[in-house]
């Protein structure tokens, strides 16, 4: 086949044997709307062939072209000096110093994983991984944040085991160790989970790939497992709500390998590592068309592609499948000419396929040809600039009454209500899960699972570590999404800090009901502006995302959800700290003001079973100057255990120190503080941490000479948890309480 | 001491333990691609963690069969020492070098998760840094850790000393609680009958630094090199 794109231009497509008439009910079936199908007719001037309508219908899903959020994602800020590649590409590069890159993102893969929880999770897993070692990264790290139901719905033990599963046995297999995340529960995910995977690699700054095509007549060459008929309109699927049938979706589900994406990791690198590569892109969401599609259009390019000679899993396949397969463990790779024998070896080595499947050209135009004919020609320019964008009419969430503390309860047993709030669904400990995941392979694992606030990783070959976080609080979100936009970024920015680390870049994972919803739109773009905002302030851009529309089910959203993943960096891992109290004797200080704000907060919701009222809200100028001033006592050496304050407030972080560490505290609210004892120990006001000092006079006078509120709560010792008047609990029985949840729920029989 | 570590497709942890050995020695081991029946002489020979081929039949059931093991069972026959962990243990038992084998944990999860271990002797290649009796922390991540032999074995092994290491609790009670996988008699590594083969599942080479896990792994690279050297 030649590359001269003239004669092809000319020639329409040959019909295949058996092709269907394009009638309106296969253009509904693909997800295009009557007006976006008219764009497809004005921009082929003919009528499409089905593999040309699939084409069509996989880029312009919500999915892969970000219709719906295009407009807003625009409004984050995604530039710092430290960013080397913002969004766009398949993951956000910065640079972390000494000639390293750290490469991360986080994508979602919520529809696949209701569907076939192991398989849906597991190629979430395989699908970011790619993401991140496309780019020329080793992978050092994974993180994952997890929604599910009420645990009293049906389906949520099955989805829980089903996804944990799935997250383990993929990352488990490839190597790379899974050291944080968070899982919460609340029943608007009952039909709905959230699965939401982030991956950490390291390159060196000037070996990173990019996905831009480059140079006429340049080999395309296809790697990895064979294409099977897996996943075929996984991305149309994932661009729609959910209905009862929902299940029967299932084939749309891809199944994973982690042994060839291991095998596929493996010789990426090693070709990488040579000089032969101009381009490469993992095929993900919709398969080989995304994959060659972005590839040609980001170098401005035309590229054949020979269908026949794509290596198939089983016989019979069509144009059609082939182009929207969605099977795992593929990359798709430009080489410089004259070397595809040098990255054959490698890839024969590592026993993958390698093919020639086309060639690059300059028409600019997608030319599939199948045993000789052309099945499929499409304009490339076109198909992106012409894409529909929707500005959606959108209704911003009105923030609710602020919520009285007067008007909550005092709890009738302060014992008995600590015990409720760490032994709940959202507090418990979720080592259950994490002791599934191999979190200490590579051997640089510094703060394991729940011994921090963020993960931190230690980067070979020096002293630097990597901490990373993945944060969201749903109801504040949900409450008013302004407020939970700005709290997911500095919340995510605190915890990076309370490890001792400089907080860098975010990804973010938006997770959102129906756009076509006007009010659904407000919470995606109330969540943006407050996110905006927030790493406007903090110098904290993002680097990559993901979006994932129409979770709904019945016309039922989710809680509004923007996930945000965090990395930050620190330049001597010695003297990061962690949040497990080990030492008698420190003053236990708690830095940042406490109004005692019990609007949203989890004891309104555990304790007195309301969930109502304005979110606490987010200063992000004393956020950035009380974090910024926990960091530099951190690094004078002066903290021995530091916690952000979130979830449950003050008197759950200390329980959570104390029981982490196995030490004890006797501690008091501080003489003259008029704050209601419920709303000072339970209350979520933002921008506060606690920290564990033997020097605490030195951090409070330090404190007061920033204008840092700081106060002495107490100090360290014993075996119990003492807050003076209030309440005295031995850290075993919180410790019993807080484990106890999880594996009683999973191991429980309906 | 010179040491060679093999790597399967599939294997995960040969990095792991190629920098614990530089650690100790302050050279890098060989790494021996799993096709090469033919690799330099050694002191030592590490079959290391992973999923070798997948672990797609039975854990170490294809691995046992490569060209590599077959040298592998000729040079631990004519008394070249193998330290074989985690995948590796499956391996060497798969392949005859060792007595029993490795079921799906009782829980049938995978778990990673610190464990102790009581070192049950002192006297071997492997051990000697330790003191027979003494309680160490290293972590295991398996879900095939589940140690199996049947009564015959498990009494041989026993009188004989062929037992390394059991799982116990912190304070070296050796009972259920500490057994993270339903291992039999709490059998956490064990040795072939001269002693110059050892298998285990748990770690030893994540746990060779203080601020990554501990160090209760490092006496037994830092052993073997006293041995071997």
């Amino acid at each position: 086949m030649s590359g001269n794109g003239v004669s092809v231009e000319k020639n329409p497509p040959v019909k295949l044997p058996n092709e269907p008439v394009i009638t309106p009910q296969i253009v509904a079936e693909h997800g295009l709307s009557p007006e976006e199908y008219q764009r497809v007719l004005a921009i082929m001037g003919r009528t499409p062939t089905m593999v040309e309508l699939g084409i069509f219908s996989a880029m312009w899903s919500e999915h892969c072209s970000y219709k719906s959020s295009k407009v807003w994602l625009k409004k984050l800020p995604t530039k710092a000096p430290w960013v080397i590649q913002g969004p766009g590409e398949n993951a956000g590069v910065i640079d972390i110093g000494d000639g390293q890159a750290a490469i991360f993102k986080m994508e979602s893969h919520n529809h696949p994983s209701y569907i076939e929880p192991y398989q849906g999770a597991a190629t979430g897993v395989g699908g970011i991984l790619r993401d991140v070692f496309t780019m020329g990264a080793r992978p050092i790290a994974n993180l994952n944040a997890l929604r599910f139901g009420d645990p009293a719905h049906p389906k949520t033990r099955h989805l829980v085991s089903g996804v944990v599963a799935g997250i383990g046995g993929y990352g488990n297999c490839m190597g790379i160790p899974t050291v944080g995340g968070e899982t919460n529960f609340h029943a608007a995910y009952n039909g709905n989970i959230l699965v939401n995977a982030m991956t950490v690699g390291i390159a060196p700054t000037d070996r990173i790939f990019y996905a831009a095509a480059a140079g006429v007549g340049n080999p395309l060459v296809y790697v990895g497992s064979k294409t099977g008929r897996d996943g075929i309109h996984g991305a149309t699927m994932a661009s729609t709500e959910f209905s009862e049938d929902s299940e029967e979706k299932r084939p749309t589900v891809q199944v994973g390998d982690p042994f060839v994406e291991k095998l596929l990791l493996e010789a990426c690198l090693e070709l990488m590592a040579t000089d032969v590569i101009v381009a490469i892109q993992d095929m993900g969401a919709a398969g080989l068309t995304s994959s060659s599609f972005e590839m040609a259009a980001k170098g401005g390019l035309g590229v054949i592609v020979e269908l026949d000679k794509v290596p198939m899993r089983e016989t019979g396949m069509n144009p059609y499948e082939l182009m929207l397969s969605e099977s795992q463990e593929r990359m798709l790779i430009v080489l410089k000419p004259g070397t595809e024998e040098q990255a054959r070896k490698i890839f024969e080595k590592w026993e993958l396929d390698f093919a020639v499947i086309g060639h690059l050209t300059d028409t600019e135009r997608m030319v599939l040809s199948w045993h000789g004919d052309i099945v499929g020609n499409i304009p490339i320019p076109p198909l992106v600039t012409e894409a529909p964008v929707y500005e959606r009419p959108w209704t911003l969430t009105p923030l609710p009454a602020v919520l009285d503390a007067a008007s909550v309860p005092v709890p009738k047993d302060w014992r008995a209500s600590l015990l409720a709030l760490m032994s709940c669904p959202d507090l418990a400990s979720k080592s259950w899960i994490w002791h599934q995941y191999d979190h200490l392979i590579m051997g640089n694992t510094a703060i394991r699972p729940q011994d921090g606030d963020a993960a931190l990783v230690r980067v070979n070959g020096g002293h630097k570590g990597l901490a990373m976080t993945s944060d969201c609080t749903p109801r504040y979100v949900q409450a008013h999404p302004e407020t939970g936009g700005r709290q997911a970024v500095a919340e995510a920015w605190r915890n990076i800090t309370a490890v001792g680390a400089r907080p860098l870049a975010v990804t973010d994972n938006m997770n959102f009901g129906n756009p076509q919803k006007p009010e659904i739109m407000g919470q995606f773009a109330g969540a943006i502006m407050g996110m905006a905002e927030a790493c406007k302030v903090l110098d904290f851009p993002v680097v990559s995302g993901n979006v994932s529309l129409y979770n709904e089910t019945e016309g039922r959203p989710i809680l509004p959800t923007p996930t945000i993943g965090a990395v930050g960096v620190i330049e001597d891992i010695a003297k990061a700290v962690g949040s497990r109290l080990t030492q008698a004797g420190l003053g236990i200080v708690l830095i940042g003001e406490t109004q005692g704000w019990l609007g949203q907060s989890l004891y309104l919701r555990e304790a007195c079973g309301r969930e109502e009222g304005a979110p606490p809200p987010v200063d992000l100028a004393v956020e950035r100057r009380n974090g910024d001033f926990v960091r530099s006592q951190i690094a004078l050496d002066r903290v021995e255990a530091c916690h952000d304050l979130s979830d449950g407030g003050l008197l759950v972080a200390l329980a959570e120190m104390a029981i982490a560490g196995g030490t004890g505290m006797e501690i008091a609210q501080p003489a003259g503080n008029v704050v209601p004892s419920h709303a000072f120990f339970y209350g979520e006001d933002q921008g506060r941490y606690v920290i564990a000092s033997g020097s605490a006079d030195d951090v409070i006078e330090a404190a007061h000479a920033a204008g840092v509120p700081a106060v002495l709560l107490g100090y360290s010792g014993g075996a119990s948890l003492v807050v003076r008047d209030l309440l005295s609990l031995p850290l075993s029985d919180i410790k019993a309480a807080h484990e106890a949840w999880l594996p009683g729920y999973m191991s429980a029989t309906e | 001491m010179k040491a060679a570590v093999l790597v399967f497709p599939g294997s995960n942890r040969e990095g792991d333990v190629a920098q614990a050995i530089e650690l100790v020695t302050g050279r890098k081991p060989q790494m021996v691609w799993h096709g090469d029946g033919d690799f330099e002489k050694t002191d030592l020979i590490v079959v290391p963690g992973g999923f070798s081929y997948g672990d797609y039949l039975r854990c170490g059931a294809m691995a046992a069969l490569s060209p590599v093991m077959a040298e592998v069972k000729k040079r631990a026959a004519q008394g070249v020492p193998v330290l074989a962990i985690c995948n590796g243990f499956q391996i060497v038992t798969e392949a005859g070098l060792l007595p029993g084998t490795l079921m799906r944990n009782a829980h049938l999860k995978f778990v990673c998760s610190d464990v102790h271990l009581k070192v049950e002797t002192s006297q071997s290649l492997f051990t000697n840094r330790y003191q027979a009796g003494q309680v160490i922390r290293v972590p295991v991540a398996h879900a095939e850790g589940n140690y199996f032999a049947d009564q015959d074995t498990l009494k041989r092994l026993e009188d004989r000393g062929q037992i390394a290491f059991r799982y116990c609790a912190p304070d070296g009670t050796v009972d259920g609680t500490g057994n993270p996988n339903g291992s039999i008699r709490n059998i956490a590594g064990v040795f072939n009958e001269t002693k110059t083969v050892m298998g285990l599942m748990p770690h030893p080479e994540n746990a060779v630094e203080p601020m990554f896990g501990g160090s209760d792994g490092k006496a037994l690279f830092e052993g073997l090199v006293e041995a071997l050297t």
